[in-house]
């Protein structure tokens, strides 16, 4: 039945045609889907959120309104964890702030002129560390969408990739070999606040390698910054019915109601290998372990160990307690 | 095969006598990753059967015009652009799940059933029956997908299309998991298995030694 | 380098294209009786493997991505969603321009590949590969090393099932599991062998 047609034009004609007709098909659907794919894709992080810090439960956030009502109370907010410090992106990036920066500089550069041998030391530190800071101000806008009138949008910080840039990120150094490597110098946290428009929960990322995958959750503090109100991984491969276990509802119900650190303000959270004695000692500082995982067990608790000390959460948490919140 | 055009025979033939999996051997690829669950599987088959059958029938509409020196690619390009609308309404209107297809949506692309019945039926046949053979082949694909899915489901997870069916040891129940079911290994056993319970029905579907 | 050595560990074995991912299983299948014709299809996998997974990776970054049409003047374009569409054709056309090559320039190569090659391209491994570096997020280099180790664990795998098949001749297999129905069964038990590779970590 197939008639024989090859010459050169039909070809180029044929070809031609099915391209026009091909690309015209995919790009309008693709474009006029696009908004509810967006939609979808930022529903999905924020249910993730609400889910791992206890907020709603795994049968209320498959409503949308709810999600949206319980994610209106949550404050993204970025965090310089060098310092400590939320760190206001919107300021950081305005023009005076710019020009104060570059004031500050220009001053600095113009003190190490006249400055003698012991001083100059001094300031070329400070210069270098200001450069630094402001190049980095510059990196961190490579990870983060603006909204339409060009303001920095903090939720939209991707920490998992900024962890991958040398600029932006920091070699972990207390490797316990179910850990990361690398960490990004800031972190976006969030801020649950309640009716009275006081934080009332930290919600702080956690990530973490298990036995074969990196997870990636999410732990949620109380604002005394020691009693857990949550704790869940929303994305990890671990062995369905080993590691994955992670995601048993039974498991996850254990961590509210934790200590995340000890008396001295050490963090002291971690699994256990099997089952917590609750009138035991130190019980509130334990997690059942997931049985035939233990490797994913260790990876949980040196993540945690590693994320709530100094070089990770710890200066944020300490600043919290002792100022509050700014 | 006197009536092999008859509506009912190119519909059904490929469920059972002519199964694209058991008997040619063809598109397995895609599929097992996504049987752990049934829903995930239930997409899957969806996606498939929408893209088989639209293939067949924009191959057919156009197979007098198309070149056969550039036969191949016209037909990639068709199937492209369909796999990509597919994916592209999976992820507009049903996110969780694509999320978990994952790459093997666009796999379809590759599926060998895909190409080849473009390439054995489409290019031969009518605009309706093409369609139809895609409906039919695509069927005889999710027949087996499903099958595979509901076993590794049920005895992997205890559960039904997420509905738990036996309680869990894990969540206070009677039922220990088989965690061997959610691991990829058991796909190959259940159509190996089934591809015997198959041929032991259907004897002329033997291999010869 | 460690890194990198753990990334082609990952990828050759413990996320072996064939065995836990079910890629490119149709030829898998198909082209595993002998175990020449299978070491040559894994050699021809192996490179077109290697080629098309960083050029995808090269169009992705500099194309495809949001945002990668910046030096265009286009910031705002995301043509993510032609990258399906591109990453086969850019496969159809490596396959096709790899033929060429091979014919002109190393002809003994091409007579133990060639027939192969136009097999590659429906190839859901040589796909799959590209896919999979897009939703991992490769840079370059990773995606160099990622293509020639999801391409070696896949010669790896149906050079080892041919092995096996070749030996099954010998063995008295149930009528109705006879071809097909066996191999699947030997896959699966290659598959949970596979996996004692996993929870491998250099470093």
């Amino acid at each position: 039945m197939s008639s024989p047609s090859s010459s050169t034009l039909k070809t180029l004609v044929v070809a031609t045609l099915l391209c026009i007709v091909c690309a015209t098909l995919v790009s309008s659907i693709s474009v006029s889907l696009k908004e509810a794919q967006l939609i979808n894709k930022k529903l999905d992080k924020q249910r993730n959120i609400l889910l791992c810090a206890g907020e709603l439960t795994a049968e209320e956030v498959k409503d949308k309104e709810n999600v949206k009502k319980a994610f209106a109370k949550i404050q993204p907010q970025i965090v310089d964890l060098q310092y400590g410090y939320v760190v206001d992106m919107a300021n950081l990036q305005s023009d005076t702030t710019q020009q104060v920066l570059k004031d500050n500089l220009q001053n600095l550069e113009t003190q190490l002129k006249a400055a003698d041998e012991d001083t100059k030391k001094k300031l070329q530190q400070d210069i270098d560390a200001l450069n630094t800071y402001i190049d980095q101000m510059k990196g961190i806008k490579a990870y983060m969408k603006v909204d339409e009138e060009g303001n920095l949008l903090s939720g939209t910080y991707n920490q998992v990739k900024a962890s991958k840039d040398k600029a932006l990120s920091i070699d972990v150094q207390d490797n316990k070999g179910s850990s990361i490597k690398t960490r990004a110098k800031f972190a976006l946290v969030y801020l649950v606040e309640n009716d009275d428009k006081k934080v009332s929960k930290i919600i702080l990322p956690v990530r973490s390698y298990g036995l074969w995958s990196t997870m990636l959750g999410f732990l949620a503090l109380d604002v005394d910054t020691t009693t857990i109100k949550g704790f869940a991984y929303y994305e990890h491969g671990e062995t369905p019915g080993l590691g994955g276990e992670v995601d048993n509802k039974n498991w996850k119900g254990q961590w509210p109601g934790k200590k995340a650190f000890d008396s001295e303000w050490n963090p002291a959270i971690h699994v256990i290998k099997g089952k917590v004695d609750p009138k035991g000692k130190d019980a509130e500082y334990k997690i059942d372990g997931l049985s035939g995982a233990t490797i994913t067990s260790d990876g949980v608790s040196t993540s945690l160990e590693y994320w709530l000390s100094q070089s990770g959460f710890g200066l944020f948490l300490e600043n919290i307690r002792e100022k509050g919140f700014q | 095969m006197s009536n092999e055009n008859s509506v009912k025979n190119v519909l059904f033939g490929p469920v059972f006598d002519r199964n694209p999996i058991a008997l040619q051997i063809l598109g397995i690829c895609s599929a097992l990753a996504v049987t752990t669950k049934l829903q995930t599987s239930f997409t899957m088959c969806g996606a498939v059967i929408f893209v088989l059958a639209f293939s067949n029938a924009s191959v057919s509409l156009i197979r007098h015009h198309i070149p056969s020196s550039i036969r191949i690619i016209v037909q990639m390009t068709i199937i492209a652009s369909l796999v990509i609308i597919a994916d592209q309404f999976l992820k507009a209107y049903m996110y969780d799940v694509s999320k978990e297809l994952s790459v093997f949506v666009g796999l379809i692309i590759t599926n060998c059933i895909v190409m080849g019945r473009a390439e054995a039926y489409a290019m031969k046949n009518n605009v309706t029956m093409s369609f139809i053979d895609g409906i039919g082949n695509g069927l005889g694909y999710s027949l087996i997908l499903i099958i595979v899915a509901a076993f590794r489901e049920f005895f992997g997870s205890g559960s039904l299309m997420g509905h738990s069916m036996m309680t869990l040891s894990t969540d206070g129940g009677w039922y220990v998991a088989n965690g061997l079911m959610l691991l990829p290994p058991s796909a190959f056993f259940l159509i190996g298995l089934f591809i015997w319970a198959l041929r032991s029905w259907k004897t002329d579907q033997v291999e010869a030694e | 380098m460690e890194y990198y050595i753990n990334l082609f560990i990952m990828s050759a074995f413990v996320e072996n294209m064939a065995l836990a991912f079910f890629l490119g299983m149709c030829t898998f299948l198909a082209v595993s009786k002998k175990v020449d014709t299978a070491i040559g299809l894994g050699f021809a996998v192996i490179i077109v493997q290697a080629i098309t997974i960083p050029v995808n990776n090269l169009l992705y970054q500099y194309i495809l991505k949001e945002g990668a049409l910046t030096w265009a003047g286009l910031p705002e374009a995301d043509l993510s969603y032609l990258g399906l569409i591109s990453y086969i054709g850019v496969i159809a056309a490596m396959v096709q321009i790899l033929e060429m090559t091979l014919d002109k320039y190393f002809p003994k190569l091409y007579n133990a590949l060639g027939i192969f090659l136009p097999l590659i391209t429906v190839n859901c491994a040589i796909l799959g590969g590209s896919l999979f570096m897009v939703q991992r997020d490769y840079n370059f280099t990773e995606s160099v090393v990622y293509g020639f180790g999801s391409g070696f664990g896949w010669a790896l795998a149906i050079a080892a099932l041919a092995a096996i098949r070749e030996k099954m001749k010998y063995s008295d297999v149930p009528v109705g599991l006879r071809g097909l129905g066996i191999t699947f069964i030997v896959v699966g038990l290659m598959s949970i062998v596979f996996m004692a590779f996993s929870g491998i970590k250099l470093s």
